[in-house]
């Protein structure tokens, strides 16, 4: 074989490399599952403890409908959602998600850290005071 | 059947790209399931087709005018950035010689040339900031308000080469720490993006008039300019009044009684 | 053909090692522009672009500029430029690069760039301007790589490569324009607000992209063993010559119809460049250092007998150069946001890390040209001495 070293070498660092988020994890700490919580004051005085939408659907969905949200408040000016069971919302992350999941910490960012996503909501929206 | 490797890579690239390509099509051509869901306006917004503003300086003293420009950047979480060069401002004071260059004479009185006057955002009806977004960030709507949809802006700036009135403001870094007390109501901005006045669309859409012509003393008067019986159409018609810069042919929508 | 790029001598090496350092210089730079924002740039509210959008301008002008060199070789036969025509397409893709990079550093929110394919807005020069560059530097890569592919093999390039060069040809003078109207059709900023602008730009571009072709192919001629040939030289200062002079004229045109109009609008910008407005004066020697090379580098380029002087040529190509570039790169771009709308003047100077993030985007631009001039010249070298084993080629 021509250049054998070479070609070994090359295979070493090519490994090191495309092995490197797992080495890099090696003797860390995992990171816990998340447990988002609901348990705000707001949610608890409610008598039925019920998002806009299905538990399930917010799951999967509730990126979706947020970035639909916002073309629809700021760019066509309509800023009431009719949700599948005939109520209406005001379309507002901040004044609407945000009364009831008043604890960011443990709803939004505990899932979010564990995917390892950052959304740039908080940027601009102000998240809800919190305590801690 | 036989392949060196300049072939493999070739059909590998190809591959790839049609890969990608059909992918994005698919996501195009088949929308979300949210295209069908249900979205109204609120019935108590107020609806125009025109908005405009009539500024009479006349009843307008400076204890007032501050009033206007505190209200609007402390609901609107507007930082207060004293370095001139990063400054942000939606409503402010200019003097007459510097708000109507061009205007003044050398005869006039310094008064005159002094008087501060309450300049923001013109909401002109051709507006050149739109014209050359390369993203439709800023964009017109129905009602003529001139609007910036931050989610979309990428901070490249042409809308401020654009406007002739210098109403634009841009973030040169993170606007938070400059901002005392924070509405809880209205977002902020991030460091990147262009601001300015939005004729308060988010009063305007559960019914209220802009917070600055609330706290005027009905200095500063607020309607729909297509509408030829509203009221600040019988004040145009019952006054002279001037517009900045308007042979540019921007076609502001604010007016100015002197 | 990429591999002719590894092999090379210490001296080309060096100079690889010296780019990749300012670029790193500028990357460090920009992570914090990153981090922190546009304010660590010398911008402000009132002159909101500065350097980099200059040098953006400055560089499409670089880029149109191969049309000079590509258009007499495939539309006149100019055989003289047959050598040299790849030296005028590897700038243009380059420069096209940094082009495309000095836009992107300039955004407040990068991360968003693709906002302009996303929500394509016909209306807006700037998605425009993405449109023709792209397609410039595509056409540029295809042209270059190919006929220099064909070169090697020692084969004619195939008949169909040669619409995508006409192509080209016309799609050079389209990015300048474009860039152009990025200005000039913006109401309120006077200085910019004239028709005069396109031309005064397609002008300058015309006069500095062979200017910078002369010095390459001066550099060439003493460290590589390949010839751009000294009539090609020649004929490059003569199309440079004659810009130059257009070009100093449409700014005479503009001077005028400022001055004898008398609009105090239109006159500002050109007072402030120049003499300074109340005391602000901050771009007055770049203007006239501007003027003074131009001065000295004009009668060099026009006279014969002066042209003709090696050293003389390669001072009057650098001097014309980098005096387009400070009318262009810099003076042109402030002078537009001052005074400002509301007749104030705010002042403009780039900071530090601004000037580290355009020289590492400079730096890239040249490490992209040196990597490609290594390829075509090594090309050419073998080429050259296979066939005739001697410095020049007999065309």
């Amino acid at each position: 074989m021509y250049d054998g070293w070479k070609v070994i070498l090359g295979i070493i660092i090519f490994l090191g490399i495309a092995t490197f988020p797992i080495l890099y994890d090696i003797g860390k700490a995992s990171v816990p599952p998340p447990e988002p919580k609901i348990d705000t004051p707001e949610i608890q005085k409610m008598a039925e403890k019920k998002c806009i939408e299905s538990k399930s659907f917010m799951k999967t969905e509730h990126m979706v409908m947020l970035d639909n949200w916002r073309d629809s408040v700021v760019r066509e000016g309509n800023r009431i959602y009719i949700s599948t069971e005939g109520k209406e919302y005001d379309m507002s992350l901040q004044n609407t998600c945000m009364k009831c999941h008043s604890n960011k910490k443990k709803f939004c960012d505990e899932c979010h850290n564990y995917v390892a996503v950052k959304p740039y909501c908080w940027d601009c929206h102000i998240e809800p005071k919190e305590e801690g | 059947m036989s392949i060196d490797r300049r072939e493999f890579l070739k059909i590998a690239g190809a591959s790839v790209i049609a890969g990608l390509g059909c992918l994005s099509a698919f996501e195009i051509l088949l929308p979300g399931q949210f295209e069908a869901s249900q979205v109204l306006r609120n019935p108590k917004a107020l609806v125009g087709k025109r908005w405009g503003m009539v500024i009479d300086m006349k009843k307008l003293n400076e204890e007032t005018m501050k009033k206007c420009v505190d209200i609007c950047h402390r609901i609107h979480n507007v930082p207060d950035i004293k370095n001139l060069k990063e400054e942000i401002k939606w409503i402010w004071t200019e003097t007459f010689e510097h708000a109507f260059p061009g205007q003044e004479s050398e005869y006039m009185s310094e008064e005159i040339k002094e008087m501060p006057f309450l300049v923001l955002c013109n909401q002109c009806d051709n507006p050149p900031c739109v014209r050359v977004c390369p993203t439709k960030a800023t964009f017109k709507r129905e009602d003529g308000i001139v609007m910036m949809d931050m989610h979309r802006c990428i901070g490249c700036r042409f809308c401020m080469a654009a406007c002739p009135f210098g109403a634009r403001s841009f973030n040169w870094r993170d606007p938070r720490p400059f901002i005392k007390e924070e509405n809880m109501e209205y977002p902020t901005r991030m460091k990147g993006v262009v601001e300015k006045c939005t004729f308060c669309y988010e009063r305007l859409a559960v019914g209220l008039k802009p917070a600055c012509v609330e706290v005027s003393n009905g200095a500063l008067i607020f309607g729909d300019l297509a509408d030829p019986e509203s009221e600040i159409r019988r004040v145009l018609r019952e006054h002279y009044t001037i517009r900045r810069k308007s042979e540019l042919g921007t076609n502001p929508s604010l007016y100015y009684i002197i | 053909m990429l591999e002719l790029a590894l092999k090379g001598s210490r001296k080309y090496w060096s100079w690889v090692i010296f780019l990749l350092a300012i670029i790193g210089a500028g990357f460090i730079s920009y992570l914090y522009q990153f981090r922190v924002g546009l304010g660590i740039t010398g911008m402000s509210r009132d002159v909101s672009w500065g350097l980099y959008i200059g040098q953006f301008t400055y560089l499409v002008g670089v880029a149109a500029s191969a049309v000079t060199i590509v258009l007499p070789y495939y539309l006149h036969n100019y055989k003289k430029y047959g050598r040299i025509s790849i030296l005028g397409e590897f700038v243009a893709v380059s420069s096209v690069v940094m082009c495309m990079l000095f836009i992107f550093v300039d955004l407040g929110q990068p991360l968003r760039v693709l906002n302009v394919l996303l929500h394509p807005t016909p209306n807006s020069v700037m998605f425009f301007d993405m449109v023709v560059l792209s397609g410039y530097l595509f056409l540029n890569i295809l042209c270059g790589w190919y006929v220099l592919g064909a070169e090697r093999k020692g084969v004619p390039p195939a008949p169909w490569i040669k619409p995508f060069i006409i192509i080209a040809i016309c799609w050079a003078p389209s990015i300048h324009i474009v860039t152009a109207f990025l200005y000039q059709g913006l109401p309120g900023r006077h200085y910019w607000l004239t028709a005069i602008m396109a031309a005064k730009f397609l002008s300058s571009a015309f006069a500095s992209g062979p200017a910078l072709l002369i010095v390459i192919s001066l550099i060439l001629r003493k460290f590589t063993r390949f010839d751009p040939g000294w009539e090609a030289i020649q004929t490059m200062a003569k199309t440079s010559a004659y810009f130059l002079i257009a070009t100093v004229a449409f700014y005479l045109f503009e001077v005028f119809t400022s001055f004898y109009s008398s609009i105090p609008g239109h006159m500002y910008p050109i007072k402030y460049l120049f003499t300074g407005i109340e005391g602000h004066t901050r771009l007055v020697p770049i203007m006239w250092l501007s003027t003074v090379l131009v001065g000295v580098a004009l009668p060099i380029l026009i006279i014969p007998k002066a042209r003709g002087n090696e050293r003389a040529l390669g001072f009057a190509a650098a001097a014309t150069f980098i005096a387009l570039w400070l009318e262009k790169g810099i003076s042109l771009v402030v002078g537009g946001f001052v005074p400002n709308p509301f007749e104030r003047v705010f002042e403009y100077w780039p900071t530090l890390p601004e000037v580290l993030i355009a020289l590492g985007v400079w730096g890239i631009g040249f490490f992209i040209l040196t990597i490609l001039y290594k390829v075509a010249i090594s090309v050419k070298e073998e080429v050259i001495f296979d066939k005739y084993g001697e410095k020049q080629v007999k065309a």
